[in-house]
């Protein structure tokens, strides 16, 4: 175990001369116990059952998961919910539909990451609705990835979908196909297929990084009706740049759940309001603290309530 | 059965390692989540390189167009792939110097060393550079003054662009140093206040997405990556 003096991963507002005072050395190593010692005494170890260090984070997410979890709940009692109208979802109709008419088919592209990124998931819940509007329409999805397991867990969710809208004689396996793990490779096959078979429409729902903007223009050079989707904030002007439609952040994984239109899962779309409420108030409250203190000075309350917010509740 | 156990995987897993972050002895815990995932992923590859073989192997067989590249793929394939595991050119660590295979199979001069550095590197660098030319017609495009917010979005790119280079330095370089109306600083304060502003807005708005979305797939709410959940 490392022991640091300072310790660089020490919470500040519990160093030696703190309240509590006993509380004058931490050190952090993953899975080992803290190092706890009073000034000037030799450290003991001390495994705590909660990293104090993240106490507050623990805190800030119970209080958001509650929102959800009751405005779920709120939503399971019949209240009706209202989520404000997408254009990029209600575009996915639409762009089907354009793919079917020209005896085209859909590309889906759900990004590079692999099945632990929370993005590919959301990508590919998305692919769920976006293969039943398909299969409705009997139109032809092709998904290539660039990880094998997003390939298996594409197949499952493309069949699964096919099965819902009664056309799972359609399903056609050999459309969801693994490409490669390398970034520029994908690409390059991508934008290849694109050139040559000229997609009617193009999803990019995933993760994303520089090669957004070259899918993304190949789709608008090739007259395809695009639609993207990430939450990689770097990524998204090229998107907003090149697509028709782009789902910005948190519309990325509000998509499955207001494609779905049900009431649980729209509940939970409440439930971010609620910590979008929450975020808001800790803004106005910083601001304002801010501002007292730079008027009251360094050693003020709000001064210092303010350091506190900033170092320990939103480190 | 078929949805369930991969739900009560996909909640036990997703438990696991959240509940891993915040208590200091489960951590290990975590680490072996993690770890399973990766082997998951690696016994995965394998399938991966099946369905690579057998798509490319059917498209030269059906003779569609493009079946050339085809070709192409599987003869790289095959050889990076071979050259890789034979450890082709590879010489023996010093320390087991009768063992041929003992090297790395990345080593300095190897088959695969050859072909990563003079075939994989110029290839990505390649298709990287092209990028240049994809963003100048996207911005020919999205700056546009075609109305007012088109327009400012064009002044602030301008600002930005001038102030990144030294042509944004050399105009205003007359005025004071410490002028804001320097241009170089004007690009800082656009930076610093406005983008980083609307970059956290959406941040925060991810952030609280994430979490929605994972109560979603833990609490099994939300199960179209499974499947619908009606049927």
């Amino acid at each position: 175990m490392t022991v640091v003096h300072p310790p660089s991963s020490a919470v500040p507002g519990l160093l030696a001369g703190a309240d509590p005072p006993f509380l004058s050395c931490l050190a952090w190593d993953a899975g080992a116990p803290w190092l706890l010692a009073a000034a000037g005494e030799a450290p003991k170890p001390f495994l705590g059952f909660l990293d104090p260090g993240r106490l507050w984070l623990l805190l800030l997410l119970a209080i958001v998961c509650a929102g959800v979890v009751a405005c779920i709940g709120l939503a399971r009692s019949g209240r009706p919910m209202k989520v404000r109208r997408m254009p990029a979802l209600d575009a996915v109709d639409e762009a089907v539909g354009r793919a079917t008419e020209m005896g085209r088919s859909v590309l889906f592209v759900p990004g590079l990451m692999d099945m632990n990124d929370i993005e590919t998931i959301a990508g590919l819940t998305v692919l769920g609705r976006v293969s039943r509007t398909v299969a409705e329409y009997d139109a032809q999805v092709e998904v290539p990835t660039a990880r094998s397991l997003v390939m298996t867990a594409a197949r499952e969710t493309v069949e699964a979908a096919y099965l819902a809208a009664g056309r799972s004689d359609s399903f056609n396996p050999d459309l969801i196909y693994y490409v490669t793990d390398e970034q520029f490779g994908y690409v390059a096959y991508l934008t290849g297929m694109m050139s040559r078979q000229k997609p009617a429409a193009c999803f990019y729902l995933g993760k994303f990084f520089a090669e957004s903007l070259i899918l993304a223009e190949t789709g608008n050079a090739i007259g395809a009706i695009q639609i993207a989707g990430t939450a990689e904030v770097s990524q998204l002007p090229f998107f907003v740049a090149a697509c028709d439609y782009t789902l910005i952040g948190e519309e990325f994984f509000a998509a499955s759940a207001y494609l779905s239109g049900e009431p649980d899962q729209l509940g939970s779309l409440k439930g971010q309001d609620v910590g979008k409420l929450f975020a808001a108030s800790i803004l106005v409250v910083g601001t304002a603290l801010v501002t007292v203190g730079s008027i009251l000075g360094p050693e003020s309350a709000p001064a210092k309530a303010a350091a506190y917010l900033v170092g320990e509740i939103l480190r | 059965m078929r949805r369930t156990i991969p739900l009560f995987i996909t909640t036990a897993a997703g438990v696991v390692l959240v509940v891993a972050y915040f208590v200091p002895w489960m951590s290990a815990l975590g680490e072996t989540v993690s770890t399973w995932f990766n082997i998951l992923a690696a016994i995965a590859f394998i399938l991966g390189g099946g369905n690579l073989m057998k798509m490319n192997l059917r498209k030269i067989s059906d003779r569609v167009p493009g079946w050339g590249y085809s070709v192409v793929t599987l003869v790289a394939f095959v050889v990076t792939l071979a050259v890789g595991l034979a450890k082709v050119g590879v010489n023996p660590l010093p320390e087991y110097p009768s063992y041929a295979w003992s090297g790395e199979f990345n080593e300095q001069g190897s088959a695969f060393w050859w072909i990563y550095e003079y075939t994989w590197k110029p290839l990505t660098a390649t298709m990287f550079a092209m990028l240049a030319f994809y963003v100048a017609s996207a911005a020919f495009r999205a700056f546009r003054a075609k109305n007012i917010e088109a327009t400012l979005l064009l002044g602030t790119a301008f600002l930005i662009l001038l102030g990144r280079t030294y042509a944004g330095v050399w105009l205003t370089s007359w005025l004071p140093e410490d002028s804001p109306l320097r241009i170089e600083l004007l690009s800082e304060f656009v930076m610093e206040t406005f983008t980083t502003t609307g970059t956290r807005a959406i941040m925060i708005g991810v952030a609280l997405g994430v979490v929605a979305t994972s109560l979603r797939i833990l609490l099994g709410v939300d199960r179209s990556h499974l499947g619908s959940g009606r049927n």
